[in-house]
């Protein structure tokens, strides 16, 4: 951080490989296209580096990177990516029985993804399903299980409730579930 | 005095605690309800499985990777700035 605070070019250029990545992936949840993504990243490396003595080391530097962001995309007036969910059910529809037990219960996968092969495997598979999500369900799970923040540095940064934030991680998880289930049931 | 018998929850209310159970969200009757429910119910056990594998993928996902013409711009923004 002192490196780029005096103006060190290669401390730039590694933090840039560090996060922009990052820093686009969760962009594509706040706005509706990619190229408007792409701007909103740049203008935010921008800020960066107009703005990076005012990084004070409180938060980590990459909730301040994606604090940064969420402020430029509001400013690039923010509306939610257009993706129309594929399926806006509840995922477990129909699988309850009258008494709310099991009526078709859960085959057993959860021990293939013991191997890291078929872990990785089938995270790459997933990756474009997650743009099935409604897109607060996708800004909340890309922020708590694709990035590992926590849950008030989520709330923080997306301007949602506590409570409001657990709803939609509970939807998003069930959803990638489904998925999951779909490509690991049988085989 | 009345013996207060722990209302018990199903499969559907079970699957709908498991978030807040994992977040530590749970009131401490929540909590032991799911725990019972869980120690009866290897359907349930599964499912809360499959939500950590969930995770556990959802935790491996990598972002595209940065396009060069991506880094060199933001170099050159970089340069500009520095200079003036």
């Amino acid at each position: 951080m002192d490196a780029l605070r005096a103006g060190d070019e290669a401390a730039f250029v590694s933090l840039v490989r560090l996060y922009h990545p990052r820093l686009l992936r969760f962009a594509e949840t706040l706005v509706p296209t990619r190229a408007v993504a792409e701007e909103v990243v740049q203008d935010t490396w921008l800020g960066v580096i107009k703005g990076i003595h005012k990084f004070e080391g409180r938060s980590s530097l990459r909730t301040w990177l994606f604090r940064v962001l969420v402020n430029r995309a509001r400013s690039a007036g923010a509306r939610e990516p257009r993706n129309i969910p594929l399926h806006d059910v509840d995922p477990l529809e129909g699988r309850f029985a009258a008494n709310d037990h099991w009526r078709d219960p859960p085959e057993t996968w959860s021990d293939r993804v013991d191997s890291k092969l078929v872990a990785e495997q089938v995270a790459a598979r997933v990756r474009a399903c997650l743009l099935q999500l409604p897109a607060t369900q996708r800004q909340v799970i890309t922020l708590r299980d694709l990035e590992g923040l926590d849950a008030a540095d989520t709330c923080e940064l997306l301007g949602v409730s506590v409570a409001n934030q657990r709803v939609l991680l509970h939807r998003a998880r069930s959803r990638v579930r489904s998925i999951l289930d779909v490509e690991l049931r049988g085989s | 005095m009345p013996f207060r018998r722990r209302r018990e929850i199903a499969c559907r209310q079970a699957v709908d605690l498991m978030t807040d159970y994992l977040e530590g969200a749970l009131s401490p009757r929540d909590r032991a309800r799911l725990e019972v429910h869980l120690a009866e119910c290897d359907y349930c056990v599964e499912y809360l499985a499959q939500i950590r594998a969930t995770i556990d993928i959802a935790g491996r996902i990598e972002p595209d990777d940065l396009e060069p013409e991506a880094l060199d711009e933001l170099v050159s923004l970089y340069r500009r700035w520095q200079s003036d």
